[in-house]
């Protein structure tokens, strides 16, 4: 069998003296959707970051596609890899962040193009033929040559959507994307995100939305106090909690 | 004394005048020119170099600052020349100028560089750039938005500084009016004209920048 998507095997991570993540184990395979739940501060999104290099890592190990994210270990010792592997590295994954983080200075479609002539060294015109047919898909074809300042908040959402997707990632990372969002522009990006998933991407997403964290994923992690609290599919989480500390915080959610 | 005798006392001192207009422009020209490519440079030291050289070029860049540019400019000419580096006037005026204005421009160039969100350098990250080509797409283009009315305000205080090179006798503008000014006793006019000169200059340069922060503006 292939390696994984994703493998991390005891990933400690720190912040000064305060620990953030405690040890957390979780494997992904081609196709497999996963959500992350818990309370603020739990640790989701610093674990999301692990997994593209925006945070390093003290202890433990995270690998995509088999290969070992940000370090080497020889002889027992660690070190950083360069710049530029760490680069082509985080390629590997796409994320779309909270804020879109939309480069504010390029229309809709040159944010889309940037990656994949800089990073994937296309040509403008097969950029541009590549960036089309992902504004298409989230529905935002028609704005191809808007500024982020000119759309919604959803719009820029489903833009950023496209621009992590278009770079043809073996995992998609998600980090609360809806959680900046007006609640009638909720579902526009939700439901992008559902036909991603139907079309076999592989996922990892923080998110609030208890509804869809159950319909979208095949498993759901609870995250708490920088550790995995309990996991499972969700049917079985969502319905039948083991621990009173995930009862209590799908209570508090409105599931 | 009317206008008409006035415009006649520049007409006839006309070569002169423009000559110091010509070392007017060049000098400031020069400086800018320079101290915005030494000033990208410290600007971004003091945003990405490691703590070290950041600490060398904080001091550097508080020194000139805090410098009046009159010292920095018979600093340039009679301290470098004791120890052993002979520059002429006009050379120790253009070094003086570029200095003060490479740390104005560092300074400028750090703040626009530190006033962009991290989510930016994280999203640039995310789709694999490196350093490098983050900087060129995605850091400067934005950076130069914000750097750009300040600048232009940098660029005619070092139009009105050069003015201060007169007094190492670099025969610029301020200094070709006030030989003139010697021989004909034209004062309150002769300062007029020299006055209005580097009002346009610097208007020019501000007309200029408003019309490239206009062209580059992000639609919203
Ligand atoms: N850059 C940072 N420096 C210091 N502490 C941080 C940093 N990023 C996150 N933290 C802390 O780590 C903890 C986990 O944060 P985070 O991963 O963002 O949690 P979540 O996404 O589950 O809300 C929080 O207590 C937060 O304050
Ligand atoms: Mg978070």
């Amino acid at each position: 069998m292939s390696s994984p998507i994703l493998e991390i095997q005891n990933l400690h991570k720190r912040f000064g003296k305060f620990e953030v993540l405690k040890g957390i184990n979780l494997t992904m395979q081609q196709g497999d959707v996963i959500s992350l739940i818990g309370s603020s501060g739990s640790g989701k999104t610093t674990l999301l970051r692990c997994v593209n290099f925006l945070e390093d890592y003290e202890v433990g190990l995270v690998a995509v596609a088999g290969e070992q994210i940000g370090y080497v270990e020889k002889n027992g010792k660690r070190t950083r890899l360069s710049e530029k592997k760490i680069a082509r590295q985080r390629a590997m994954t796409g994320m779309a962040f909270q804020h879109f983080n939309l480069f504010p200075h390029m229309t809709a479609i040159r944010n889309v193009m940037l990656g994949l002539i800089k990073t994937r060294g296309m040509s403008k015109d097969e950029a541009r033929s590549v960036a089309e047919k992902w504004l298409e898909r989230v529905g935002m074809l028609d704005r191809r040559d808007h500024f982020p300042g000119q759309l919604s908040g959803g719009q820029q959402q489903r833009v950023a959507i496209a621009r992590a997707i278009a770079m043809n990632p073996q995992l998609m990372l998600f980090d609360e994307v809806t959680s900046a969002l007006d609640p009638e522009l909720v579902n526009e990006v939700l439901e992008v995100i559902l036909d991603l998933a139907k079309d076999g991407m592989t996922m990892l997403l923080v998110t609030h939305e208890m509804q869809f964290a159950h319909d979208v994923s095949n498993k759901v992690i609870f995250m708490h106090d920088g550790k995995i609290g309990e996991e499972g599919p969700p049917k079985q989480l969502f319905k039948k909690p083991k621990s009173d500390r995930l009862a209590t915080f799908l209570k508090n959610s409105k599931f | 004394m009317d206008i008409l005798q006035a415009l006649d006392a520049v007409w006839a001192a006309r070569w002169p005048i423009l000559e110091g207009i010509q070392h007017t422009l060049f000098i400031s020209i020069l400086s800018i020119i320079m101290g915005t490519i030494l000033g990208v440079g410290v600007g971004l030291i003091l945003t990405y170099g490691n703590r070290w050289i950041r600490f060398l070029v904080r001091l550097y860049s508080d020194f000139l600052r805090g410098t009046p540019v009159f010292v920095l400019i018979l600093a340039c000419f009679y301290i470098l020349s004791v120890v052993g580096i002979q520059l002429t006037a006009y050379q120790a005026g253009i070094f003086a100028l570029t200095l003060f204005c490479s740390s104005h421009v560092g300074e400028i160039v750090r703040g626009a560089l530190q006033a962009i969100p991290a989510g930016q350098t994280e999203a640039a990250k995310s789709i694999g750039l490196t350093f490098r080509k983050m900087f060129v797409s995605v850091l400067f283009p934005q950076a130069l938005r914000q750097i750009l009315p300040t600048w232009v305000n940098t660029a005619t205080e070092i139009v009105k500084a050069s003015t201060l090179l007169s007094i190492i006798g670099v025969v610029e503008l301020l200094l070709s009016v006030q030989q003139v000014i010697s021989r004909t006793f034209l004062s309150l006019e002769l300062y007029f004209f020299a006055g209005f000169v580097f009002f346009l200059i610097n208007f020019a340069i501000e007309k200029v920048g408003r019309l490239v922060e206009r062209k580059i503006a992000i639609p919203t």
